[in-house]
């Protein structure tokens, strides 16, 4: 079996104590709430922190709940706590009424033992991926090592400006499409950031999280549960792996079948996921007919250029972009 | 006959019966041990340090900075072991370490042993070794085509002969009939050219093994050696440095060989067999992959020895991936012919088979991948013409199905290609070309019982085949495909006379009978087999037996878990002796009640008098008059082999078996013609197992064998980064995350469909269950994705990708669709 680096354990208490932790070990430490991503990127020497910082069990973390909605039902958020498992988000009866493509989305990461020990907030944070990265210490070194770790290199692009590894993750597309946001918390203090801006293009750090901060909550906004929506994910297997490809759609439709609003979000292509564009100005104020998904999927295949971070025929992963949005698309309109 | 549904119990039989597998509960409850469970006083934790280059000349290697990390207690190099080992003992091209030359990445040089795993790792990197980089060979075709000197690494291995190309393991050509004359004189002829992807066995237990040393006496069961002891042919009692080796080694390993293993040891290490002690203890899983001595069992051995202190090493699934000895990648070529009315005329083939840095089993994957494929059809002449060559990837070896799989794949497609040119449907196309049953192949292969026809009637019946062939909507398909294997080779992997299998069976007085059997039990249930045999035989309840097994020490020798011999060579040697003992306890119940020792019958815990059943005694009564009368029960049974019955030319030996299973499969699936994906929906598998002697334990071969095949079928690949991917020679990703086996969602609902054709030579008439019933599985899919969508899948395994590439190539040539209606008309 693959030996953990050494590490010292830390169990904070409350949130406060935790961030406490991630300032006095800077540069030396990272949070860990499941633990699915961050133990095997360890035992592959991807990451070795000499402290971890638990986020289970501090119910800051927990909990899962409408905010600000006693006025006005469509004003107000659910909040949802970042240490809730992921088997928690897929199954939370909320979050299946107001936003079943987040449940979906969730109850599709992984497999299910994975998703009891793995975080809503962990899915957001979780590490970009690559053929070339995803390897043992042995392997990595029998490469010559990527720009991502210890190299100087990408072996997808070839050349050494630029890290490509993929976002991986399930649940930050959909997250993106109901505008849902996500509150850091520092020593310094604590800031809310749309998911849409956590991402950055850059497979070696892909998201705005400093080292510091800890994600501590995902707020959904009420007025998105009245958005029609739609997940759909590409995998080798229908259990276990990582997408391939992943498409979340939302949009509001009227009584009359119109479209009145509409957003999609593809990832596991390049390191953020990406937001669809083109679409508002050919879809708002016309009926989701067949001839509209046609266009819309047409627009989402010019977008997308898949490279061979994933041991995946690239050329297929392309073509599969308009089939998958097509089948979110008919989803919605069916919904 | 089918048993379409499973028998009831019996009070007074077991064979035939469904049963449980007597270590069963303790494995479903945890408490079963595997080698990696032990845990020995004083115990060190041993690492091998591997190479990162695919071809590379060891110029150097230092050791100093490792011996000199505490708790490092010993490190050895390839020097310390440098005798060549190799399971086929005419191609022994493999050193437990590497001595000059690394040929893969992953190839071990160093290995340490320490007080634990991290100090072992950290020793590791201490080890320097300097390399002088070779020419790196991938792909076969080059490997094939390469000219030059081994010195500079043009050859991965030295050549015989002078001239001759090092790359080459083993070439074979045989030919029977007039192929060329009968294919030119065929109606239809159909060429195709296939692609195997390599596959390996991914069994749950990594290899462990852990090794120890007693260097005064022979240890464990209190046994007297006197230190310094040698052997008295003097010839092993040595190692390299001179030292005396009177002492003794113990291994115990997860192991699918413990007989071969025990020599290699004694071999390799100097050390008289007699002083060697292999123990084995549940493994979990092999398929194949734990069918010869690997690199770990000689080291625990070694660091055991230079310590004094025992060693483990178990390894990594990284690990586990480079040890491979999976299915090798074959290319294939194969020319069929036939008459207008559906009769094989003649067969051709051409394979290059893919083999990895070393011989492994390879001389006999290459005769295999020709021999076996002379049944269940007719062939009035068939040729293959198959070479094996060496490349810089981890070595290839027997998956269940050893050598034949690759071959039954393109031959069952070719067959349903052949099938739609005249016109007749699959199924009747195979019953058609039957070989029947007592009779000989082309290759002069004996066949005796042959169930095949019935497995083609249940599969047809139960998948409801003709009103969904040809009839489905676009998309949906199913597809048939059979086969052959064997139950066992004539001919042990190193030549002797000596039985293949043996048990010693002893009663007492309790009642208790006591099973000494030396076969492999690796998950597949043969302790459980031996402990019905005796029961059943000598009239016992099952739990009065106990089987002691897996220990050279106190075991009888069988030659291992591999080529599907167990159940049939063990089963015998288990019924010979329980009738031995049978025959006694018989005789004196007789005498006692005066009546004829055929008289009495031994069944449900009792004597009976068949003239009268009411007539009857404990079985431990009658244990008692037959000690009484011949004294302490013990008998020794044993199997040999048929020794005359091979074909008559260089290499008849190799496909030789007492008797031979056989398959069919049908598989339906859906197919997205959007994505690729293929879903299979579902196999039905049927297979002559000659008998079933417990009915739960084959379906269980069989569901296992149709879900592995279905997996190479749809997902597994085995594959290598290049030197435009990354590195050349670089595992594609060695973890059960990378390489994708099915999930049980993936997998596809399963029927099996014993058939019994009572086998003349098998125990109580079994066959082989074990590595047959994959065979057909996955041209099954193969040919139900051609009738689902008209795409032809020749090239494994039929990925999303894959699949979506031929269909939108067929899509561009206007030809998508399901296949044509030809066989309307006649069917």
């Amino acid at each position: 079996m693959l030996r953990l680096p050494p590490f010292r354990y830390h169990r904070p208490a409350t949130l406060a104590e935790a961030v406490g932790l991630l300032e006095e070990h800077g540069g030396d430490v990272m949070p860990v709430a499941g633990g699915t991503d961050l133990m095997p990127n360890m035992k592959h020497r991807l990451f070795t922190p000499g402290h971890l910082v638990a986020l289970k069990g501090m119910p800051e973390l927990k909990g899962v709940e409408v905010v600000g909605a006693d006025s006005d039902p469509g004003m107000g958020y659910l909040r949802v706590g970042a240490a809730e498992t992921l088997t928690s988000v897929a199954s939370h009866g909320e979050v299946r009424r107001l936003y079943p493509a987040l449940a979906d989305a969730a109850g599709h990461v992984a497999g299910p033992q994975l998703r009891n020990m793995g975080t809503i907030g962990g899915n957001l944070c979780l590490d970009t991926r690559c053929t070339y990265y995803n390897q043992t210490e042995f392997w990595r070194k029998a490469l010559g090592y990527c720009l991502k770790k210890d190299g100087t290199v990408c072996h997808v692009t070839g050349v050494g400006k630029k890290c490509v590894a993929a976002h991986s993750a399930d649940t930050p597309p959909v997250l993106m499409t109901l505008d849902a946001t996500a509150i850091l918390v520092s020593a310094a203090g604590e800031r809310e950031i749309p998911v849409r801006d956590f991402f950055v293009a850059d497979g070696i750090t892909n998201t705005r999280r400093a080292p510091g901060e800890i994600v501590a909550e995902i707020r959904i906004p009420m007025a998105s549960a009245s958005r029609r929506t739609a997940y759909e994910k590409l995998r080798a297997r229908k259990s276990i792996d990582f997408p391939l490809l992943t498409v979340a759609v939302a949009a509001e439709v009227d009584d009359t079948g119109v479209v009145r609003s509409l957003g999609g979000v593809v990832t596991a292509l390049g390191s953020r996921p990406r937001e669809l564009s083109g679409w508002r100005e050919i879809a708002v104020g016309h009926p989701l007919d067949e001839a509209l998904v046609d266009a819309l999927a047409e627009r989402a295949h010019a977008q997308c250029h898949p490279l061979e971070n994933l041991p995946a025929d690239p050329e297929w992963r392309r073509a599969m972009v308009p089939v998958f949005v097509k089948r979110a698309l008919r989803r919605i309109r069916s919904a | 006959m089918t048993t379409s549904s499973r028998k009831v119990k019996s009070n007074q039989h077991l064979i035939g019966y469904p049963q449980r597998k007597i270590d069963g509960v303790e494995k479903a409850t945890g408490r079963a041990v595997y080698t990696d469970d032990l845990q020995l006083p004083g115990m060190l934790h041993g690492k091998i340090l591997r190479s990162p280059h695919p071809h590379a000349r060891i110029v150097g290697i230092d050791t100093s900075r490792a011996e000199a990390l505490p708790g490092v207690h010993a490190v050895v190099t390839g020097r310390d072991m440098p005798t060549p080992y190799g399971i086929i003992p005419w191609t022994q091209d493999e050193y437990p370490l590497a001595l000059d030359r690394v040929r893969y990445v992953g190839d071990g040089v160093a290995a340490v042993a320490a007080v634990d795993e991290d100090t072992a790792n950290r020793a590791l990197d201490l080890i320097h070794v300097e390399y002088e980089e070779l020419p790196a060979w991938l792909d076969p075709w080059k490997a094939l085509a390469a000219k030059g000197s081994y010195e500079e690494g043009h050859y991965i291995h030295s050549p015989k002969k002078d001239g001759w190309n090092g790359n080459v393991t083993k070439k074979v050509r045989l030919e029977f009939g007039e192929v060329d004359g009968l294919m030119d004189s065929s109606d239809v002829v159909v060429e195709g050219e296939y692609f195997f992807e390599g596959t390996t066995h991914a069994a749950i237990e990594p290899h462990c093994a852990i090794g120890s040393w007693e260097p005064d006496g022979v240890g464990h069961a209190g046994g007297t050696g006197g230190a310094g002891a040698r052997d008295p042919e003097g010839d092993v009692a040595l190692d390299p440095a001179g030292a005396p080796r009177g002492g003794k080694l113990t291994v115990w390993s997860s192991t699918q060989v413990p007989h071969y293993l025990h020599r290699e040891l004694s071999r390799v290490l100097g050390v008289d067999p007699a002083r060697v002690r292999v123990l084995q203890p549940l493994v979990g899983g092999g398929f194949g992959g734990k069918s010869e001595p690997f690199d770990l069992e000689f080291c625990v051995g070694a660091l055991a020895m230079k310590s004094g202190r025992p060693v483990k090493i178990l390894y990594t699934r990284e690990e586990v991936f480079y040890a491979h000895r999976g299915r090798h990648p074959f290319h294939m070529e194969y020319r069929t012919g036939c008459t207008a009315d559906g009769k094989l005329t003649s067969v051709d083939a051409k394979i290059l088979l893919d083999g990895g840095a070393y011989a492994s089993f390879g001389l006999v994957t290459t005769y295999y991948s020709g021999q076996l494929l002379c049944a269940p059809y007719e062939m009035p002449a068939y040729r293959f013409d198959s070479t094996r060559v060496y490349t810089n990837k981890p070595a290839c070896g027997p998956k269940r199905g050893h050598g034949s799989v690759q071959p039954r794949f393109a031959f069952e497609v070719q067959m349903d290609k052949l099938a739609e040119k005249v016109g007749m449907d699959p199924i009747d196309f195979r019953r058609a070309n039957f070989i029947g049953s007592d009779t000989r192949t082309v290759n002069e292969l004996r066949i005796t019982s042959n169930g095949f026809l019935e497995c083609l009637d249940a599969v047809e019946a139960a998948s409801g085949w003709r009103e969904k062939f040809r009839r489905m909507p676009f998309g949906r398909g199913i597809g048939v495909a059979g086969s052959t294997y064997i139950s066992g080779t004539n001919y042990p992997i190193y030549p002797n006379e000596m039985p293949q299998s043996a048990v010693q069976m002893q009663v007492d007085r309790s009642g208790r009978v006591a099973v000494f059997s030396g076969a492999s039990e690796i998950g597949q249930g043969c302790d459980s087999l031996v402990a019905y045999i005796a029961a059943e035989e000598l009239g016992v309840p099952l739990e009065y037996v106990r089987v002691m097994r897996g220990d050279t020490d106190f075991t009888p020798v069988d030659l291992g878990a591999y080529s599907s011999r167990v159940t049939f060579m063990l089963g015998n040697a288990a019924i010979d002796a329980a009738r031995k003992l049978r025959e006694k306890v018989q005789e004196a119940v007789a005498e006692a009640w005066e009546v004829k020792p055929g008289e009495v019958l031994l069944a449900g815990g009792r004597a009976h008098w068949a003239q009268d059943t009411q007539r009857q005694m404990h079985i431990r009564e009658a244990f008692n008059l037959a000690e009484a009368r011949f004294g302490t029960l013990g008998a020794t049974g044993w199997y040999n082999t048929p020794k005359d019955v091979h074909g008559e030319y260089r290499g008849g030996t190799i496909g030789a078996s007492p008797a031979y299973s056989f398959t069919a499969h049908v598989a339906e699936v859906e197919v997205d013609p959007e994505t690729g994906v293929v879903t299979v929906e579902k196999i039905w598998v049927a297979h002559d197992c000659g008998r079933a002697l417990n009915p739960v334990l084959v379906e269980g071969q069989m569901e296992g064998s149709a879900y592995m095949g279905c997996a190479e079928a749809i997902m597994e690949a085995h594959v290598f980064k290049d030197a435009d991917h990354g590195r050349e020679g670089l595992h594609g990703g060695p973890s059960l995350l990378a390489y994708k086996i099915p999930t049980s969602l993936d997998t596809p609902a399963l029927e099996s469909l014993i058939v019994e054709s009572i086998d003349p030579e098998g125990p109580y008439g079994a066959k082989e269950a074990g590595e047959g019933p994959l065979h057909p599985s996955i041209p099954a899919v193969a040919n139900a994705i051609y009738d689902a969508v008209g795409v032809r899948m020749d090239r494994l395994p039929f990925t999303p990708p894959r699949v979506w590439r031929s269909i939108e190539a067929a899509r561009g040539a206007g030809v998508l669709g399901k296949p044509g209606f030809a066989m309307e008309a006649g069917g």
